[in-house]
């Protein structure tokens, strides 16, 4: 005889990935590896703030960078010119990394020897806020021309970021972006979120931010 | 692009459950989405006929959704509110001062499912 029944669940679609996260964390702090996931929209200049944190950093940690894209390699060809390990991940359409794709990549690229990894996500302020890849902190980019409303806009983004970056200060004479407005209103999203103002192009505001960067290492090294 | 990866999700956390509860054929799965999960439940759809073929134990699964709707709780004057209509700002006080409550929510609900046949233990 057939029998049909009903399995009832409730539970988050986000559930296996989300202990899956928390596995990876585990592993990489027995491991001494610090990962950064960055997120942002496409073209807020995650790869130029990226080659700027890396010299600043590079004497003192080793340092990876695993890049997410749909497709092509240009930004893993941009970081291997500082001298960083790279690798290149194709997430074959999808939106956004998760843990295990996040794994995957870890793996494949052999990180027992790196004190620091940054994750750079696809460029999407919606999906990759959805999932958590198993990074130790979340760094958010949103860059001037972008305007001071998108912790409004996309307020999940803000919520689980854990340092915003605010990039281009040197174009600031010619957007209407307001600081103190950013700030009030990723602040209602995230009370307390650290906010550093920086010029990827020009060097400005990168120390704060690469004081910041430094200190989290240490700590999750400890 | 979003949608493709939560079907991918659900048959991953339904084919372990299926397998932890002797399932021998899923009939349906029943999904909730919070009123503003961001959720395009029209592509959902297309992917799940799309990727389902792939696996024998999904094989005819219906995908049913149910919406959670959206409410906003207001800080100022402790009451709620539909989000949808009125946003962040609360129709009772004029307080931006709000929180959404509900409505942000993507879960699996419960799925329909056949046991594995008789001689196999039957469920509890």
């Amino acid at each position: 005889m057939e029998s049909i029944r009903i399995i009832e669940l409730k539970e988050s679609i986000f559930a296996d990935n989300n202990a899956d996260a928390d596995r990876l964390r585990g592993q990489l702090k027995q491991q001494g590896t610090f990962l950064l996931n960055l997120m942002s929209s496409p073209g807020s200049g995650k790869t130029s703030t990226l080659k700027r944190t890396i010299a600043a950093l590079q004497d003192e940690l080793s340092i990876g960078v695993m890049e997410a894209d749909i497709d092509s390699d240009v930004d893993a060809a941009a970081i291997a010119a500082t001298g960083a390990r790279t690798i290149q991940l194709h997430t074959g359409g999808m939106c956004h990394l998760d843990a295990d794709m996040t794994r995957q990549g870890l793996t494949e690229f052999g990180t027992e020897d790196l004190d620091l990894v940054v994750l750079e996500n696809v460029g999407n302020l919606v999906c990759p806020a959805e999932f958590d890849t198993g990074a130790v902190k979340n760094a958010v980019i949103l860059s001037v021309p972008e305007g001071h409303d998108k912790p409004l806009k996309y307020p999940l983004m803000f919520e689980v970021a854990d340092v915003l970056i605010i990039n281009k200060i040197d174009v600031l004479p010619y957007f209407d972006f307001d600081i103190q407005k950013l700030t009030e209103y990723a602040h209602m999203r995230h009370p307390g979120l650290p906010i550093f103002p920086v010029s990827a192009k020009t060097g400005e505001g990168m120390d704060a931010w690469t004081d910041w960067l430094r200190r989290q290492v240490a700590e999750w090294k400890q | 692009m979003h949608e493709l990866g939560l079907v991918n999700y659900v048959v991953k956390q339904v084919s372990r459950i299926a397998e932890e509860n002797h399932v021998a054929k899923i009939h349906s799965v029943t999904l909730e989405f919070g009123e503003v999960s961001g959720i395009v439940t029209s592509y959902l759809y297309d992917y799940w006929n799309w990727y389902t073929k792939k696996f024998p134990l999904f094989d005819g699964a219906k995908l049913l959704c149910e919406e959670i709707p959206a409410v906003t709780w207001c800080d100022d004057c402790k009451q709620t509110y539909p989000t949808v209509q009125y946003g962040k700002t609360c129709p009772h006080c004029g307080s931006g001062n709000t929180w959404l409550q509900q409505g942000n929510e993507m879960n699996i609900k419960q799925i329909e499912v056949e046991d594995t046949r008789e001689g196999d233990q039957n469920g509890e």
